[in-house]
């Protein structure tokens, strides 16, 4: 058992699967020499050469295009896409079409690609260095969209990823990358996608969050814990599709939840989550389900201030919870 | 100048020509039909291949005699291809009519969209261009491989404005990769005149700024298309990069079924174009040759309608598919 941090864990699940299966092979800006931005392909090139870890041009829907072309081939490409705001030019591809492909075709062809990209502010990136932007990938049916916050989830949920013969947009959030360090296994393990994970145990409330903002709502959740209210935390992992039997039965137990989530608030994952709540648990609530996510501004502005007050922080989590378990 | 078979390219005789002419002859009356069919109200939406026969065919001839394998990423106008590359016309007639049994999408998508890799063919997608990155990719997977794989991605004069044929054709050439970038260019996107599209008179004329060759042909003479297609295959073939072969071709009917030309095409321009006819020019090139007679091309024409009315019959009488099959086929089922 190893301690490391995220993209310890990212790299160590990539370095895994490629040496385990030759059909696995990276493209991307800058992960050749480069190692990527933020290093997560620190050394492939070395050991695997740059056949498989190709330093692409500048051209990210070529980058997801191209991934899509050798998957449906019967290639595992991981498309490494710089930072989540530079997903909308992967958009159209991966939205559009790697999502359509097995429908499409009747289930003639299929796309096992992975399309890894750093998401997520509160790292003074500003407008277009901190969105996240996995809802609108959520909403499309055919891709699974996963958001590890933890170096053990981080690994084995790539891995599942990379085996899987669908789609999957994998969202890391680049404040965990070197702030969160966990234990890890040694050898292979997989994390299911599609299944969440009970964090904190707890029977006064329910917090349902995924990313950066599980380590705010466990921050939340320990302060409360030191008054004798004890919040059970929900960490989603995957937020499409999502597991509405953990969070039901979570609910079902504490009869309040709290939604929290970095993206904005509005027709987002805390929105769906909200309506299976209401859809399948109402008998059980004693409150209305609460929100705690970012407004609904164009992003993360880059001023720290403006900053922290986009961020939803364990101030703001503690806050609403406070008024959750008054209501 | 009349055209002779003295001097045909490398790879291709007198009996590819016939073989070619008769191909056009059967896809040319199947078009025919499915337009009529649309008019009768039977099939939904339509877009003719007419005048883009020569081009298609020459095409996958030249794959087939100058690549060990190959791989066609087709568009929606490429009836030639998919035809003379083994779906047969009660296939195409499934997927226009929307029936069970259609191979290439199981009549989930528009006609002539899906997959039938069994016959190389794939055509994803009806939002123009963004099938030319899949083709790469697919190039891409079969260098890694070791694969001899020659993919030929076609597309329209249009869909060359999109940023990812930009992108793809540079991926393309900077990785060398076995492509050759086929621009069908009949001169209209729907409605907007090339001089709309690109201020240039050969989309070839860009493939320098790719570093990679380019030319430009008359897509309505089979010959000069074989010829050009063959060059960009072998050096495709032999793993030194893409091409960008641009076949000028003719549209002799409407964008689709939805479409109304008359309101920007003059029908003299149409006319003017009906004298380019790849049918006529391939038959008067065989009958020069002393290889087609005239009752020699009526036999051809009365078996490609047995052919296409017996098609005809068999997809009016397939069933739809059934409604419960909506929801399959999104993800792999596991377990």
């Amino acid at each position: 058992m190893a301690i490391m941090t995220v993209i310890e864990a990212v790299r160590e699940a990539m370095r895994e699967e490629m040496r385990r299966d030759a059909s696995v092979f990276i493209l991307g800006e800058d992960v050749g020499r480069r190692g990527g931005v933020f290093l997560a392909t620190q050394g492939f090139i070395d050991e695997f050469g740059e056949q498989r870890v190709i330093d692409t041009p500048l051209a990210e829907a070529a980058i997801a295009g191209v991934a899509v072309g050798a998957a449906m081939a019967g290639m595992r490409p991981i498309a490494e896409v710089q930072f989540g705001d530079f997903m909308f030019p992967v958009f159209n591809q991966i939205v559009g079409e790697a999502a359509r492909i097995r429908y499409g075709t009747n289930g003639k062809l299929h796309v096992p690609l992975v399309v890894r990209s750093p998401y997520g502010g509160h790292v003074r990136g500003g407008l277009f260095h901190s969105q996240s932007p996995e809802a609108y990938f959520a909403h499309t049916p055919g891709l699974k969209v996963v958001t590890p916050a933890t170096p053990y989830d981080a690994k084995g949920l790539l891995k599942a990823a990379i085996r899987s013969n669908d789609p999957v947009v994998f969202l890391e959030h680049k404040r965990t990358y070197r702030a969160v360090r966990g234990e890890v296994p040694d050898g292979d393990y997989v994390v299911p996608i599609g299944v969440a994970d009970i964090k904190r145990a707890g029977d006064a409330a329910t917090i349902v969050t995924y990313g950066l903002t599980l380590h705010y709502s466990l921050q939340a959740a320990e302060v409360l814990a030191g008054e004798g209210v004890e919040v059970e935390v929900v960490d989603l992992r995957t937020v499409s599709p999502i597991d509405r039997e953990t969070v039901l039965e979570s609910v079902r137990k504490t009869s309040r939840a709290l939604v929290v989530h970095e993206d904005n608030l509005s027709l987002g994952v805390g929105a769906e989550v909200s309506a299976i709540i209401a859809e399948h648990a109402f008998d059980s609530l004693d409150a209305p389900v609460m929100r705690v996510a970012g407004p609904d501004i164009p992003a993360m502005p880059f001023a720290p201030t403006l900053e922290a007050a986009y961020m939803p922080t364990a101030d703001k989590i503690e806050a609403a919870l406070r008024r959750l378990l008054e209501y | 100048m009349t055209q002779t078979m003295n001097d045909l390219p490398s790879g291709l005789n007198a009996e590819d020509l016939v073989d070619i002419y008769a191909n056009m002859v059967l896809i040319r009356t199947l078009d025919e039909r499915i337009w009529a069919m649309n008019r009768q109200g039977k099939a939904a939406i339509v877009a003719s291949s007419q005048g883009h026969e020569a081009a298609q065919l020459a095409s996958v001839w030249a794959l087939r005699h100058h690549a060990k394998d190959y791989f066609c990423f087709t568009y929606y106008r490429d009836l030639a291809v998919t035809v003379s590359q083994g779906l047969t016309p009660t296939e195409a007639l499934l997927g226009f009519l929307a029936k069970e049994g259609e191979p290439m999408s199981g009549a989930r998508q528009f006609p002539q969209h899906g997959a039938i890799p069994d016959r190389k063919v794939i055509n994803i997608s009806n939002v123009v261009a963004t099938h030319i990155p899949h083709a790469v990719g697919w190039a891409l997977a079969a260098k890694m491989r070791g694969e001899p794989t020659v993919v030929a991605a076609y597309m329209g004069d249009g869909a060359t404005s999109q940023g990812e044929v930009h992108e793809a054709m540079n991926f393309a050439s900077v990785m060398k990769l076995p492509v050759v970038f086929i621009v069908e260019n009949n001169k209209y996107a729907i409605s907007v005149p090339q001089h709309r599209q690109m201020n240039v008179t050969e989309v070839s004329s860009r493939a320098v700024g790719y570093g990679m060759p380019g030319v430009t042909v008359d897509g309505t003479d089979v010959v000069a298309s074989y010829a050009a297609c063959a060059e960009a295959v072998e050096r495709a073939a032999r793993g030194d990069g893409p091409s960008l072969v641009e076949l000028d071709v003719e549209r002799y009917l409407p964008h689709t079924s939805d479409d109304d030309d008359s309101v920007y095409r003059a029908k003299e321009e149409i006319d003017e174009a009906r004298k380019r006819d790849p049918l006529a020019k391939l038959k008067a090139l065989l009958q020069g040759a002393g290889l087609m007679t005239d009752e020699r091309d009526a036999e051809l024409r009365e078996s490609a309608r047995r052919e296409v009315d017996a098609a005809t019959d068999a997809a009016e009488a397939a069933p739809f598919p059934p409604d419960d099959d909506v929801l399959e086929r999104v993800f792999e089922e596991v377990g």
